[in-house]
């Protein structure tokens, strides 16, 4: 097990920039999610760390030592990928322990390391089969058992569920969970999904367009996110956002959205706001679940929105309903039970607390 | 309302008339088995004519009789070529050429596919399609050349080439690795990239992805391109016309014209039972590596 460090990585291909310089500390025993949209750099910047790519820029650095020039079969690192790539002609014993058996470790120890990732995954019964006799999610088990039983320093995982249908990705989602809390291995994981970085990870690095755009608990890049990419990527629904003013009033600051709805803005954010009063180009934002029927508990300040109710979406436990602010969609969550009915008139309480003021120019959250 | 009311005796309107699935497909197979019988019978009328003169002494050959029927079959023929020590030395010959050069073949053209489709290097891809184009080259351009080469390879090294038997396992597989080469490469690059990956992660180097992963995956590939090449160097004509001559060095196909053809007088019978002969091992080999040919050992590799 070991720490991984990147130091201004930069990936080129041919005259286009996939990874843009790159800063990253990855301590031992860390499960860290590379997540953003596709072409964003993450899958080059996990297979740069697997030595498949070639480090334009930068260094690479595990357990103390540069690894740039490393080949890949000597970082003694594992790696699942999205297709799994078992190895078609060989069981699924044979699959786990090739990497075993072409280091000779003895055939005690093979068939020992194989049993005990075979129990943790529970595929015991699966060990004579050839892939082509597996489902999707029993390859997936075998393909991270492969990665186990090398008992290596660091796991990388290249979005190793976006084949799985819907139900199976959230079982294996928290397989892969469970199987860290057991093997404690330094891991490091891509995805596009959010839910999978949200619910897997120590750490969020969140990337766009080669560059780190936040690097953060969970809960943090939640509810503290540092720029608007990060703010619309993580969550969902996506928080709404609409344009708006900020204006001094008697009664202190307030954001304003549309001729008729303006909120008071808290107290603790009013020092923050104030040299953006009068301004053009801020963009208020606000996640729907801060957006409800209900007022709940805890929460300090509140807007009041009337909403002629466009849209409806009952999801079960919640209900999304959209209408229009300022010409902007808006998503709110309601009670499934406050009566939302295409075309009424719903009166939804904005959790202010919860609100966040973007800088259009500078992307970023004031 | 009048626009509304339609007159009652009216039927409803018919369906349009789609072909069905099953007339179609019944059409479609009737058309296939009309062409594949008369091009069955095409192919396998010299072989049966081939057999049916087999079975005949000179006599009845050269006697006008009905050519598709033996009125005294003898098996004279048979025995009289299988108990030929010339023969059996053509055929010996012949064999020994035909696995050397599958042996040859197969040495050079599998890892130089390994290369040209996966280590990606400067000009590997200009490499792969000169491979192929030196196939296009027919050997009657080639054989004059070459033999005016070991002439002069003759004249500086006192090592003779020309009329030994060896000298076809030089020159035949000029004919077959490109050939095979290029159907490898072709296998190798439906072998999903992640595979090789995960052999690097696992701590394969490229020799052993060569021969543990992609050789038993590919292995269909490698069963057809090893057929190829045996029925290449088996069927060679041209090349050990030119170069060899005494008849202890000839292979099958030339040993049996230069032997049985003597002046114009044609053995016909034996003639026709020596190439029946010659034909049974490809024939043999096709037989039984046919499954592992259609076999797809691909599957389940990845996301099916």
């Amino acid at each position: 097990m070991a720490a991984v460090t990147l130091r201004r990585i930069v990936k080129r291909f041919d005259d286009t920039e996939a990874v843009r310089g790159i800063d990253l500390d990855i301590s031992d025993h860390e499960f860290v999610v590379l997540v953003g949209p596709s072409g964003c750099g993450k899958s080059t910047t996990l297979r740069m760390i697997a030595g498949l790519e070639d480090v334009s820029d930068g260094e690479i650095v595990v357990d103390g030592e540069v690894v740039n020039d490393v080949p890949p079969k000597d970082r003694d690192m594992a790696m699942v990928f999205q297709n799994y790539a078992l190895y078609p002609h060989m069981t699924v014993y044979e699959n786990m322990s090739f990497g075993l058996r072409l280091k000779r470790y003895p055939k005690s120890e093979i068939t020992r390391r194989v049993g005990e990732a075979a129990r943790i995954l529970e595929i015991t019964d699966l060990l004579d089969r050839k892939p082509r006799q597996l489902s999707g999610g029993q390859r997936q088990r075998v393909a991270m058992g492969r990665a186990i039983v090398r008992n290596p320093k660091v796991f990388l995982f290249d979005e190793p569920l976006s084949n799985l249908d819907a139900k199976l990705r959230v079982q294996m989602r928290t397989e892969i969970k469970r199987v860290h809390q057991k093997v404690r291995t330094t891991t490091i994981y891509v995805t596009h999904d959010q839910v999978e970085a949200m619910t897997l990870a120590d750490r969020v690095v969140v990337m766009h367009h080669g560059r780190i755009e936040q690097v953060g608990a969970p809960y943090d890049l939640y509810h503290a996110p540092a720029t608007r990419f990060v703010a619309g990527f993580i969550g969902s629904p996506a928080m709404n956002f609409i344009p708006c003013r900020l204006e001094t009033t008697d009664r202190g600051l307030q954001v304003r959205l549309s001729d008729r709805i303006a909120f008071a803005v808290p107290d603790g954010r009013a020092e923050r706001y104030r040299p953006h009063v009068g301004r053009d180009g801020l963009t208020f934002g606000l996640r729907p679940e801060h957006l409800t029927d209900a007022k709940p508990d805890g929460a300090r300040q509140f807007g009041y929105v009337e909403a002629a109710i466009e849209v409806v979406e009952p999801m079960g436990m919640e209900t999304l309903v959209y209408f229009t602010i300022n010409d902007t969609q808006v998503c709110g969550r309601v009670n499934p039970t406050a009566g939302a009915r295409e075309g009424n008139i719903m009166r939804l309480a904005a959790s202010l607390d919860n609100m966040h003021l973007i800088d259009d120019a500078t992307r970023r959250v004031i | 309302m009048a626009v509304a009311s339609l007159p009652a005796h009216d039927k409803p309107a018919s369906r349009p008339r789609y072909g069905s699935m099953s007339r179609d497909r019944r059409w479609a197979l009737r058309w296939s088995y009309f062409f594949l019988t008369v091009f069955a019978i095409f192919f396998l009328m010299p072989p049966v004519y081939m057999f049916i003169t087999s079975l005949k002494t000179s006599a009845e050959i050269s006697a006008a009789t009905n050519p598709w029927w033996v009125y005294q079959p003898t098996l004279a023929n048979y025995i009289a070529l299988l108990t030929s020590s010339q023969y059996l030395t053509f055929f010996r010959n012949s064999a020994i050429v035909s696995v050397i050069v599958v042996a040859i073949t197969m040495l050079i053209a599998v890892p130089a596919a390994f290369a040209l489709s996966r280590m990606k290097f400067w000009g590997s891809a200009t490499l792969a399609t000169g491979i192929f184009l030196t196939y296009l080259i027919p050997e009657t351009l080639l054989f004059i050349p070459l033999f005016k080469m070991f002439a002069i390879f003759y004249e500086y090294t006192d090592v003779q080439l020309i009329n030994r038997w060896w000298v076809l396992l030089l020159v035949y597989p000029t004919l077959t690795v490109p050939f095979c080469t290029w159907i490898m490469i072709g296998y190798f690059a439906s072998i999903p990239k992640e595979l090789d990956e995960a052999a690097l992660m696992d701590g394969a180097n490229y020799r052993q992805i060569l021969t543990r992963v992609f050789i038993p995956v590919a292995l269909p590939g490698l069963i057809a391109a090893t057929i190829f090449a045996f029925t290449v160097s088996w069927a060679q004509f041209l090349y050990p016309l030119a170069f060899t001559t005494s008849t202890d060095q000839l292979v099958l196909p030339v040993g049996i014209i230069t032997t049985l053809i003597k002046g114009d007088v044609f053995n016909w019978g034996q003639i026709m039972t020596g190439a029946l002969l010659g034909a049974a091992p490809p024939l043999v080999i096709y037989a039984f590596l046919m499954d592992y040919y259609i076999a797809g050992l691909t599957a389940g590799a990845t996301k099916g």
